[in-house]
């Protein structure tokens, strides 16, 4: 009994800040959201979300990309079955795309991936697109709310069911 | 790199009867592009323990494995075995290979494995009649993603799925369609990943015990070569009867259950798919549907039946510039016929050309057509007319 309580003691002292933090939104229940952001205006956005100190639920992971357009199928697919509850695009509105497309090529790549997911099986609802510049730090806030609360829901929603 | 593996794949695929003659190299259609890649090399190199060479190579993956070398081959190499098992061994290694798509075909063959519940049924109109249990099966296949995966191409490969199911319906043939069936693994295979291929095949052979289907017909001879020449390697044989849809049709208009009316079409040309022709050997059901039809031509397209050059990129890995060029190459003899339609019996051949000619800096004449829009066309406008009226209306 007390061998087993010091070896727990080890473990958790080697237990990196990340690992501390993942089981902390484990326990709290927070769902994994991945965020794929843009460069220049969503993760801005979410910059200023932080600064602003606007409130928001940890459940987002930012991940940069240089623009929505790099965002793949594949790259959604394979965050979703890794692990991943939710996942939001987020690029900049269609006129202020820093590489004039980009945006609106994500917004085909998230519509052929919410198609694929429906085939699969998958629900649609775990994907969203968002379109957020720069100086949107409160719709940053609000969007990271909602999507929360929805993908909560949803894993209610499916705990129910079973 | 374990000495056992190797000895197994040159044993398996007769590596040590090469003799060295090049036939393979010569007949190659990448080779011909890309001077880098060399099957008889490659053989060599494995005899001769260098698989640490062909590991590094990335060529390794540009094989189509369209069969034309072991065909040729003298001393019986069988040099597709050997691609799949190479590539198995080099997968182990971690080794990076160039997805095509971003790798979302593969990557959906991967989900596909979880055993989710698809909805991969969606696409049957009310026009269409299948039943929930029955002999005869139509295997989809990958059909239903590749319309959503390929939209911006401007095609359509459920029009496929469509059409066969209409073509069974004609012939009197409600067939089930089956929601739990998944993708045929062939791809997976290829691409050196026999765990996930695994998976998948289980589940195909469950979905057909279970569903006591006795004959299931396809569309895509690449899913029919699978399920009924590798399921049985790997999981033991069945009873079940494997038919490409062509085989099916030929067979109703020879006995004159079926008739072909003329279409506004004359010229037509055949591409020879690799696995339908030199992989089952069915290269004159395809042709006596097209000449069945009255008053058309099917004009010989240079290199065909056993000749025949691959569409261009295969198991969804190397769409390089030289696959391009094959294309090409291919599109430029089809044109040469003098045909107007190119018609292929194969949906991969169809989204690869479709690809081709969808570039702008050639200008090609011809037009793409899918064997069973097609036959699906010609069928319709005869007998029955006044019901297929009753349906449109
Ligand atoms: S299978 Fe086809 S592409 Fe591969 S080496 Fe043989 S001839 Fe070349
Ligand atoms: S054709 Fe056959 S025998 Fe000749 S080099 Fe190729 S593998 Fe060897």
């Amino acid at each position: 009994m007390k061998k087993k309580k010091t070896n727990a003691k080890i473990t958790k002292a080697k237990m990196t800040k990340a690992k501390k933090i993942k089981k902390k939104t484990k326990k709290l229940q927070y769902p994994k959201i991945i965020t794929f952001a843009c460069n220049w205006c969503s993760y801005a956005g979410a910059d200023l979300a932080g600064v602003s100190r606007f409130q928001y639920p940890p459940s987002l992971r930012l991940i940069r990309v240089m623009c929505a357009g790099r965002i793949t199928p594949t790259f959604i697919l394979d965050a979703l079955t890794d692990g991943a509850d939710g996942v939001i695009v987020s690029g900049c509105h269609f006129e202020d795309c820093h590489y004039i497309s980009g945006s609106r090529k994500a917004e085909k790549v998230v519509e052929t991936t919410r198609k694929l997911m429906h085939l699969l099986g998958m629900d649609g609802r775990r994907l969203r697109f968002e379109l957020i510049s720069a100086a949107e730090g409160q719709k940053f806030a609000t969007v990271a709310r909602e999507f929360t609360e929805e993908i909560t829901n949803l894993k209610k929603e499916k705990h129910g069911k079973k | 790199m374990a000495k056992n593996s190797i000895d197994e794949i040159i044993k398996k695929t007769n590596s040590y009867l090469c003799i060295d003659c090049g036939e393979c190299t010569g007949s190659c259609p990448v080779s011909r592009v890309n001077v880098n890649y060399s099957p008889r090399l490659n053989v060599e190199k494995m005899v001769l323990g260098y698989f640490d060479e062909i590991k590094k190579d990335e060529n390794i993956w540009s094989c189509l494995v369209c069969g034309l070398c072991s065909k040729r081959c003298p001393s019986d190499v069988k040099y597709d075995e050997f691609i799949k098992l190479s590539r198995k061994e080099i997968r182990k290694h971690n080794e990076k290979l160039n997805y095509s798509h971003n790798r979302i075909i593969q990557k959906s063959m991967e989900i596909m494995t979880q055993g989710n519940t698809q909805k991969r049924t969606e696409w049957i109109g009310k026009e269409l009649k299948v039943s929930k249990k029955g002999k005869f099966l139509y295997f989809t296949g990958c059909l239903p993603y590749f319309e959503v995966i390929f939209e911006y191409l401007n095609i359509h490969p459920l029009e496929t799925a469509g059409n066969a199911v209409k073509i069974l319906n004609k012939l009197g043939i409600e067939p089930v369609v089956n929601n739990s069936e998944v993708c045929c693994g062939r791809d997976l295979l290829f691409n050196g990943d026999e765990e996930n291929f695994l998976k998948l095949a289980k589940i195909n052979t469950k979905m057909l015990k279970e569903s006591g289907a006795e004959k299931v017909v396809f569309t895509c001879p690449e899913c029919l070569e699978t399920l009924k020449e590798i399921y049985p390697e790997y999981l033991g044989k069945t009873d079940v009867e494997f038919i490409h849809i062509t085989q099916l049709v030929e067979e109703a208009v020879k006995k004159g259950k079926l008739e072909l009316d003329s279409s506004s079409i004359k010229k037509f040309t055949y591409q020879d798919p690799c696995i339908l022709g030199r992989g089952l050997g069915l290269y004159d059901e395809p042709r006596n549907i097209i000449k069945s039809i009255p008053e058309t031509e099917l004009l010989p397209i240079e290199r065909e039946r056993e000749n025949s050059i691959c569409c261009g990129p295969s198991a969804w890995v190397s769409c390089t510039n030289y696959t391009k060029r094959i294309q090409h190459v291919r599109l430029g003899q089809a044109e040469k016929t003098g045909a107007e339609v190119l018609i292929t019996a194969c949906p991969k051949c169809y989204i690869h050309f479709s690809c081709a000619l969808s570039g702008d800096d050639e200008d090609y004449k011809i037009k793409l057509m899918d064997i069973t829009t097609l036959i699906a066309e010609t069928m319709k406008s005869k007998k029955k007319h006044t019901d297929s009226h009753r349906l449109e209306g």
